[in-house]
């Protein structure tokens, strides 16, 4: 029980301070019946360091780590490298086992190192300001339509089909239940634009739309520009949303905000986090000034102590749950603190020049791959714009090459039939991303092993 | 001028068929310092009772209720970028919204400066 | 004679004058600029090779102005957020007595086993048969949770408690719907946690108040007397936000069960209980587990938290999509391809991927180093420290529900007694001068000046004796008007901050001085 300082003296001594005359005593409210008698049946005694590391050791040991095979898997989560340092530093026990910075006198750490992530965040999406986390992208982007339904006062939100499809059905989930109308289409393949439906949106918005939503990249890879649909939108009172899974690919393409987007929000995992199965990872929330009292989620801010100096402190509260309670902009509380920091950890090692830098190497790295791959027979390049990420159409199933890649110690791309199981044609896409991560030895083996298994 | 009172703490001044209203300054000290307040918007039409602002402290956010029917004519702009004063002058330059009156039998269960000081101080 | 050491002196002048110093430093306590005041675009700490040339394929977006992220090089960024670390307090420095918050011990090997490549680097949308490892860990963690609460299934994907809470209240909903049964109000004890009226309302319905007893604990008449056929359900808290296991929760499931209602735990407490009681023989329908508080992992100043919802028959069928079923050896992930006809109730997905994958791994290495015994004690050694703390200050501060009986995990006081104008943020702020983070102040709302105190078992009676100690002279110069404590904390890294000033001129991102200057 390395865990538990009390020894047996310790208990005798504070049951005979507290006047019980055994610990039961002090579970007197808990009715007999739903007392247990010993230890939960069923489960393990305690076990040593070792024995745990051993057991949970062999356990990670069955999955196939991306470390290990070339690996070209995106779709809202990204392989890069992390700089040593960030890992270092989120550990310090000051960081990792802190609390929300409810008591700003002795949480400046916590509290500056939000307003720099809320400062780069903000900078990055080409946004006014930023909060200080969401739990992950697809929930942030269910608060963005929440927040533009507010902002509006009205409750029908057009989606791209362009939007990662976990993210549309988070929302579509929540919809239901809040009775928010919410207009959505699956993506289709169309060459040089896959998953772009923009005379769709355009088309879509009128006097009742809250907000368009769409995600730049998009889900397949695309990139639109913003710019025209912005003004739509504005036109007619509504507000642009755009979604980013891949923040890295704001160091090479324009922001979102500076295309007139009103909202961006998106998922942060790729800066700092690791790919962790799907989380916990970091979302990202931004807006225009004037929308910041609609915000969900924590803020900090700038201030003074008594004495003058310049410090920070959680700010705006009253929008949130522990003040506002059923009247909240949300019913978020906890976030994605450390995650965040690690975000910021990496921003501010890369700095503009190293952001920059990483995506021309992530674009360079993914048009090699494309080239590479489309020279293969039967396989057509869909995308005619990219960033680090694209669509293969394969002359079969992409389920079943995929499969067989990995038995070849390969793990290819996401198939879209797996994200899309009703998708009509869909079911012949890979998307492949490529990263900074990935080499030309990657590149080469993949290309290899697909030839084969579509040979 | 007439000025009434409510058990929510506002305070309303009738001229003619034109209201204003605020909070008062025992609701301000009880709020602390306040941070920002929304108005509504000119135009709206309320029914007695219904949310008409908010105002915020640090710590607190509160509802300020339409004591009486009618539509706001205007809202104070001054308090947005001066919520400063509701605390330095919540019963004057600090007022939140004028409405029109719709239904001027609603001011019989309303206060008087009296019967206010005795009210707050009964709580 | 060697006389070589120049007069130096080796005994210290008595110490009486305090010098400002020229950096604002005060020796180890190092002030530190923001990363933007010492950066610059064109620095950087990550060395990246030089992209081979290719023809851009951007759409014609490519980024044409500088975006102003500025860049340290790597010693400059460790010294500079090793630096902010030390304006924290922390689990790791001392106690941390927040109630409802639970700030145990948060254990290393935790950290080492999540960091494993094989959880760590592996996608959310790889193969499934290339990560039967991950399923296994998290139907393995599953299993734990429905023993420790009696319940027969579980939903991991919630990203932390009020997500868990949004989880329980949805398949509340579906679950009346899916019997045609359309209610419109959750009922929620006044004393409740603020998440609770906010999911309720985040999922569509109204709340309304249930008020609580003199003893602190939910009014039952009071609830019977509000149930009926618009009440889809109930949020209590248990044990509850005053630190009281609510010994009517059998009652009071019984009571919405009756009435046609559902009922949803806020598993928030669940330290003080696990392993000695399982909420499913209480007669509740879904609870949240917040692994970041009973299972150890950590806190990281915000999150990332995790709240896995276990469910009982009733509800088990509505549970979201995706989760891990196991059929004979092997794991299999029921998600929208392969959930079809016999998950076809499920109200969907409430999130990307599978969960906070990596707080599974801690929290699942916590419960096996413990095991069940050890969990046992966890809760035994939680309420053994919360009661000892109540009756070590019970002569000095107001306890209003502490007469009746023992606490649970958390210890309840009030501000009562103190000498005019001192309140319970002075007695917080001077904690802070002791080296103690203050305990939850104002919560709940039902106690004047509430001090909830929730020392968990991380903590050796030593530990508690001095904090005692400590607690007992602030609260004596509280009671003599010491104007000093308005001023307090004097010695942590800033003094009391001007949230007013804050709130009413937000500074959100940091702006170039010209810019600023240019907002004024």
């Amino acid at each position: 029980m390395r865990y538990l300082p009390l020894e047996p003296a310790d208990r005798a001594a504070m049951l005979a301070k507290i006047g019980a005359r055994d610990v039961d005593a002090l579970f007197a409210d808990v009715p007999e019946e739903a007392r247990l008698d010993g230890p939960v049946h069923g489960l393990p005694d305690h076990a040593t360091e070792l024995a745990v590391e051993r057991d949970l050791g062999a356990m990670a040991r069955k999955n196939v780590s991306a470390a290990d095979v070339p690996f070209f898997l995106g779709c809202g989560a990204y392989r890069h490298h992390i700089p040593a340092s960030v890992d270092h530093l989120i550990q310090r026990g000051e960081f990792l086992t802190s609390y929300t910075p409810y008591q700003p006198e002795i949480a400046q750490g916590t509290l500056q190192a939000l307003f720099e992530f809320q400062t780069q965040v903000a900078r990055l999406y080409g946004c006014d300001v930023a909060n200080a986390s969401m739990y992950d992208g697809s929930t942030a982007c269910w608060e963005a339509i929440v927040m533009a339904r507010r902002i509006t006062r009205r409750s029908k939100a057009i989606i791209s089909a362009g939007v990662h499809p976990h993210y549309v059905a988070v929302c579509q989930t929540m919809a239901r239940f809040t009775k928010d109308a919410l207009d959505v289409a699956l993506p289709e393949l169309t060459d040089g634009a896959p998953g772009d439906d923009m005379a769709r949106l355009l088309a879509g918005i009128d006097g009742e739309t809250s907000a368009v939503v769409v995600q730049y990249p998009n889900v397949l890879g695309h990139i639109d520009d913003l710019s025209e649909l912005a003004e739509r939108c504005h036109a007619k009172k509504a507000l642009l949303i755009a979604v980013v899974t891949e923040p890295v690919a704001l160091g090479a393409i324009r922001s979102p905000g500076e295309m007139g987007a009103d909202i961006v929000v998106g998922e942060g995992q790729s800066l700092g986090v690791g790919l962790n199965f799907g989380g916990p990872y970091v979302g990202l929330f931004a807006c225009r000034e004037k929308h910041v009292r609609q915000m969900p989620g924590r803020l900090a801010g700038e201030t003074v102590d008594a004495a003058g100096q310049r410090g920070f402190v959680l700010t705006l509260s009253t929008r949130e749950q522990h003040i506002r309670r059923e009247k909240a902009t949300s019913n978020i509380c906890t976030n994605s603190g450390l995650c965040a920091l690690a975000f910021s950890v990496h921003m501010t090692l890369l700095g503009e020049k190293g952001l920059r830098n990483l995506a021309a190497l992530n674009h360079a790295r993914a048009v090699q791959a494309a080239e590479r791959l489309a020279q293969i027979d039967g396989i057509d390049l869909v995308n005619g714009s990219f960033f680090n990420e694209f669509v293969l159409r394969l002359p079969q199933d992409a389920r079943q090459v995929a499969r067989a890649l990995a038995d070849r110690m390969i793990l290819a791309g996401v198939s879209l039939g797996r994200l899309y199981p009703d998708g009509e044609g869909l079911d012949r896409g890979l998307v492949v991303a490529v990263t900074e991560t990935n080499s030309d030895e990657d590149i080469a083996a993949f290309a290899a092993a697909l030839e084969e298994v579509l040979a | 001028m007439a000025r009434y009172f409510t058990e929510d703490h506002e305070w309303i001044d009738i001229e003619g068929d034109h209201a204003t209203i605020g909070i008062t300054d025992y609701a301000q000290e009880q709020l602390g310092d306040i941070v920002f307040v929304e108005v509504p918007e000119s135009g709206s039409v309320l029914e007695k009772g219904a949310d008409a602002a908010v105002v915020e402290s640090v710590k607190a956010a509160s509802d300020v209720y339409a004591p009486v029917s009618g539509e706001i004519l205007e809202g104070n702009d001054a308090l947005a970028d001066e919520p400063a004063l509701v605390n330095t002058s919540p019963e004057e330059d600090g007022w939140f919204f004028r409405m029109s009156l719709s239904d001027s039998s609603e001011l019989e269960g309303l206060m008087d400066a009296k019967a206010y000081k005795a009210f707050v101080d009964s709580l | 004679m060697n006389m070589n050491s120049e007069g130096r002196p080796t005994r210290p002048e008595p110490a009486d004058a305090v010098a400002e110093s020229w950096t604002g430093n005060k020796a180890l306590m190092l002030e530190e600029a923001l990363i933007f005041e010492i950066g610059t675009t064109a620095s950087t700490g990550v060395d990246v090779e030089t992209p081979p040339a290719v023809r851009s394929r951007l759409g014609g977006l490519d980024r044409n102005r500088e975006i102003g992220l500025a860049g340290l090089s790597e010693p400059q960024a460790v010294r500079h957020y090793t630096r902010l670390s030390r304006q924290n307090y922390a689990i790791d420095l001392g106690l941390f007595p927040l109630g409802s918050c639970t700030m145990k011990h948060n254990p290393r090997l935790n950290e080492k086993v999540a960091r494993m490549p094989g959880f760590a680097d592996i996608h959310p949308l790889q193969p499934v048969d290339t990560v039967g490892g991950a399923f296994e860990l998290i139907h393995t963690l599953g299993e734990w949770l429905c023993k420790l609460t009696g319940m027969p299934a579980v939903a991991m994907s919630p990203k932390a408690g009020a997500h868990g809470e949004l989880c329980g209240v949805l398949a509340i909903r579906s679950a009346l719907e899916a019997r045609g049964d359309a209610r419109e109000v959750i009922l929620v004890p006044e004393s409740a946690h603020g998440t609770n009226p906010a999911t309720a309302a985040f999922a569509g319905y109204k709340v309304e108040d249930i008020p609580a007893t003199p003893e602190g604990r939910v009014d039952l008449a009071a609830l019977e007397a509000r149930l009926g056929p618009d009440v889809a359900g109930v949020m209590i808290t248990n044990p509850n936000t005053c630190g009281l296991f609510e010994p009517d929760m059998k009652r009071i499931s019984d009571a919405v069960h009756a009435a046609g209602g559902l009922v949803y735990c806020d598993g928030a407490n669940f330290n003080a209980i696990v392993g000695r009681v399982r909420p499913g023989d209480l007669g509740i329908d879904a609870m949240h587990i917040n692994l970041h508080k009973t299972f150890s992992t950590p806190h990281g100043g915000g999150g990332p938290g995790s709240g896995p919802v276990v469910f009982s028959e009733a509800l088990a069928p509505f549970a979201p999509l995706p989760f891990v079923e196991k059929q004979g050896d092997h794991y299999i992930l029921i998600e929208e391809e392969t959930a079809e006809d016999h998950h076809a109730s499920s109200f969907g997905r409430m999130v990307a991927f599978h969960g906070q994958m990596g707080m599974f791994t801690r929290a699942l290495a916590y419960m096996m180093s413990h095991g069940a015994d050890g969990l046992k004690q966890v809760a035994e050694d939680a309420v053994l420290n919360a009661n000892y703390i109540l009756r070590s200050l019970d002569d000095v501060l107001e306890a209003p529900f502490g007469k009746g009986g023992p606490c649970m995990h958390e210890a309840l006081f009030s501000d009562k007694g103190f000498a005019e104008g001192f309140t319970t943020l002075d007695l917080a702020k001077a904690l802070i001068d002791e080296g103690y983070h203050p305990m939850t102040m104002y919560f709940p709302l039902v106690v004047h000046g509430a001090m909830l105190i929730e020392p968990t078992e991380t903590e050796s009676k030593e530990t508690l004796d001095q904090f005692i100690g400590a607690l007992r002279s602030i609260v004596a110069r509280a009671k003599a008007g010491d104007p000093s404590m308005h001023q307090a904390p004097f010695h942590a890294p800033r003094r009391r901050l001007d949230e007013t000033a804050a709130a009413r001129k937000p500074v959100l991102v940091w702006k170039e001085p010209e810019q600023a200057e240019a907002a004024e």
